[in-house]
């Protein structure tokens, strides 16, 4: 079957509205969905660009948004979701705000108003040079080495177990006269860092700085961010950008919920769902980032916190506001969350982050 | 094969059954010779996909599973060294003198251990199945990359190997990690869905066929339910089946409520889950 230049033009322009939708659909993508619709005829388009254009679950939802937009609707073969999907991000349901003895209502959220607007627009502002100053000594102290596992990999070593493969082929070399026995051990890896921060309004003065602390840990590899308020977001590849302003910009879009109410609990169920229990928690070192202001029911946040602590490696709770004077976690959440909690640290200024990292690549406890 | 059509068709022979995405994803990794990147809950047909492919185009399924730390030498090929050693000592008992004969015959192709990947190249018509790549470490899918767009190895002591038809290739996984996107942009991606009531109990049918309908009706219910609870794990298609199964064992052609709670940990696989679906059960029970 043949399309001809005119319907090519409107899947390329359906393409061009996946990519600003958010949707990865690189050229090579673009050339398989042409192939693909050549192949399958215009009544499968939703298919062939589906198959072709997408890379991952997350892009499926944008895709199936962006193809009613352009072909008009849903066609017929499209599946209707199961009831037991979950979606990607999901608003929180609204619970009674009656629970919320201790929420960030009252006079911290008052005090805490003005600047919540100024980091929305700080976030696409560039830095000055104090802070790309501070940014460095940030990224120095994610250079740390890092608590480390061992893997199945093997490396060629100087002692260790005997290495069968090097050893024979040596003696090979050598016409099968014994050679010298060759060694290998076993290699370590950095275990991965998990970082859950939250960008809800009562963290409001302190989610650029934890943002950006994010950003540089997510420099190394293996370090996965997501950020929560009302929504969990993952956005590790959006912080994936070597330039810090850049990578906040495409943050700042990604993140739909800036600023909301905080249900850590759920949101902490969220993540273990969708990533953690699958994988992403295990034998990582998960930390939070957060106030432990809970709007939700903190035996929901107990139970899930009870659950993440048998995933992961460590779980590692930093609080920009224990570090006030007289502060006790007497905050519903973070009572819940505690018992839990592998190392408390505080997380209010360059240096307590500074430290954070330190505790995370593995120091000692704070 | 013709069309999406035409697949579905030979692969409801084999007694897989695929609605229309599946049925087009398998036409075009067929017809484009793309890898087909699976993902999904666990237990929703990934890899029985493979199995079925095979079995409608008349194919060997080769089947490599990765593990953290599979190297080319797991996955691609190794020299058999003990026998190498052997000839070597039998070419010196026999008073061989050309050294370089012996050498060149030490790298001989009998020598060869062929493992999963060169194999597959090396079968035409064969499938391919790469199961949960997501365990395998980073250093083997850069290996992997490499491998699935060329569909051609070169070892140094007997020169390149390429296929002359590439094998139909199946990737799963589990999503335990994120597949790097230099990977996923070489195949096609198919998202499994748990299926819907009618195709469910199509499937648990046709793969139990000695179970009584009313007995894969409310199993099939049953776990439809299940899934719309929040749990932990939601069972999938292998689950269902293993629980239908499970209870004809037992000699049922029927669901009760204490069968049902005597059989259920062959569905959920948690403690949470159970209790949840202890609370549950009753009313599902009514409506099934």
């Amino acid at each position: 079957m043949t399309v001809t230049g005119r319907a090519d033009a409107v899947f390329l322009a359906f393409a061009r509205a996946l990519r600003s939708a958010g949707v990865d659909a690189s050229a090579e993508r673009v050339h398989a969905f042409l192939r693909a619709v050549a192949e399958v005829g215009p009544a499968r388009v939703y298919w062939a660009g589906r198959l072709t254009l997408c890379g991952s679950r997350e892009d499926l939802e944008r895709y199936d948004q962006v193809f009613a937009g352009t072909f008009g609707g849903a066609p017929g073969e499209r599946r209707v979701a199961s009831p037991g999907l979950r979606l990607t991000v999901r608003d929180a349901r609204a619970g009674p705000r009656s629970r919320t003895v201790d929420g960030p209502e009252g006079p911290r959220a008052a005090a805490l108003a003005g600047s919540a607007e100024v980091l929305r627009q700080r976030d696409i502002a560039g830095l000055d040079p104090a802070e790309r100053a501070a940014l460095r000594r940030l990224l120095a102290a994610f250079a740390l080495p890092g608590q480390t596992r061992r893997t199945a990999r093997r490396r060629p070593a100087g002692r260790g177990g005997v290495d069968p493969h090097r050893t024979v082929r040596e003696l090979l070399r050598h016409g099968g006269e014994p050679a010298r026995l060759r060694h290998h051990e076993r290699t370590e890896r950095p275990r991965r860092v998990v970082l859950l921060v939250d960008v809800s309004g009562s963290m409001a003065p302190y989610a650029d700085a934890l943002l950006r602390f994010a950003h540089a840990a997510a420099r190394g590899s293996r370090t996965e961010v997501f950020t929560i308020a009302t929504r969990l977001t993952r956005v590790t590849r959006d912080l994936s950008h070597r330039d810090p302003d850049l990578a906040m910009a495409a943050l700042a879009r990604a993140v739909p919920d800036w600023r909301g109410g905080t249900r850590l609990g759920e949101l902490v169920r969220e993540f273990l769902d969708r990533w953690g229990q699958r994988g992403l928690a295990r034998g990582a070192v998960v930390v939070l980032l957060s106030d432990g202001w809970e709007r939700g029911d903190p035996e929901l946040l107990a139970a899930q916190m009870r659950r993440l602590r048998r995933l992961a490696h460590r779980v590692i709770w930093a609080n920009p506001l224990k570090a006030r004077p007289g502060y006790a976690p007497l905050a519903a959440g973070m009572a819940a969350a505690l018992p839990s909690v592998d190392a408390f640290v505080e997380g209010h200024s360059l240096a307590a982050l500074e430290r954070l990292a330190a505790v995370v690549k593995g120091a000692d406890d704070a | 094969m013709d069309g999406p059509e035409e697949v579905r068709a030979r692969l409801a022979e084999t007694g897989y059954l695929v609605d229309d995405g599946l049925a087009t994803a398998c036409f075009l990794a067929l017809r484009l010779h793309r890898p087909l990147f699976c993902e999904g809950d666990a237990g929703v047909g990934k890899t029985a996909l493979a199995a079925a492919l095979a079995e409608a185009l008349g194919a060997p399924l080769i089947r490599l599973q990765c593990h953290e730390g599979i190297d080319a030498s797991q996955a691609l090929y190794d020299w058999d060294f003990p026998r190498q050693l052997l000839h070597l000592r039998a070419a010196e008992a026999a008073g061989a003198v050309d050294a370089e004969r012996v050498e060149s015959e030490l790298y001989d192709r009998r020598f060869l251990v062929v493992r999963p990947l060169l194999r597959a190249l090396e079968t035409w018509p064969s499938v391919l199945l790469i199961d949960e790549i997501d365990r395998a470490d980073d250093e083997f899918e850069a290996f992997l990359l490499e491998l699935l767009s060329e569909f051609s190895v070169t070892i140094p002591e007997l020169g390149t190997l390429r296929a002359e038809v590439p094998p139909v290739v199946v990737l799963t996984s589990n999503r335990t990690r994120e597949v790097h996107d230099a990977l996923k942009r070489r195949c096609l991606y198919h998202w499994f869905e748990h299926p819907g009531f009618d195709r469910e109990l199509a499937i648990v049918r046709r793969r139990l066929p000695g179970v009584s309908a009313r007995l894969a009706e409310q199993v099939t219910g049953l776990v439809q339910t299940l899934r719309a609870e929040d749990l932990l794990k939601p069972p999938g298609v292998a689950e269902t089946i293993d629980w239908a199964e499970a209870l004809d064992a037992l000699g049922a052609s029927e669901v009760d409520a204490e069968l049902a709670l005597a059989t259920l940990g062959s569905v959920l696989k948690y403690r949470e889950d159970a209790e949840r679906a202890r609370g549950a059960l009753p009313a599902a029970l009514k409506d099934a």
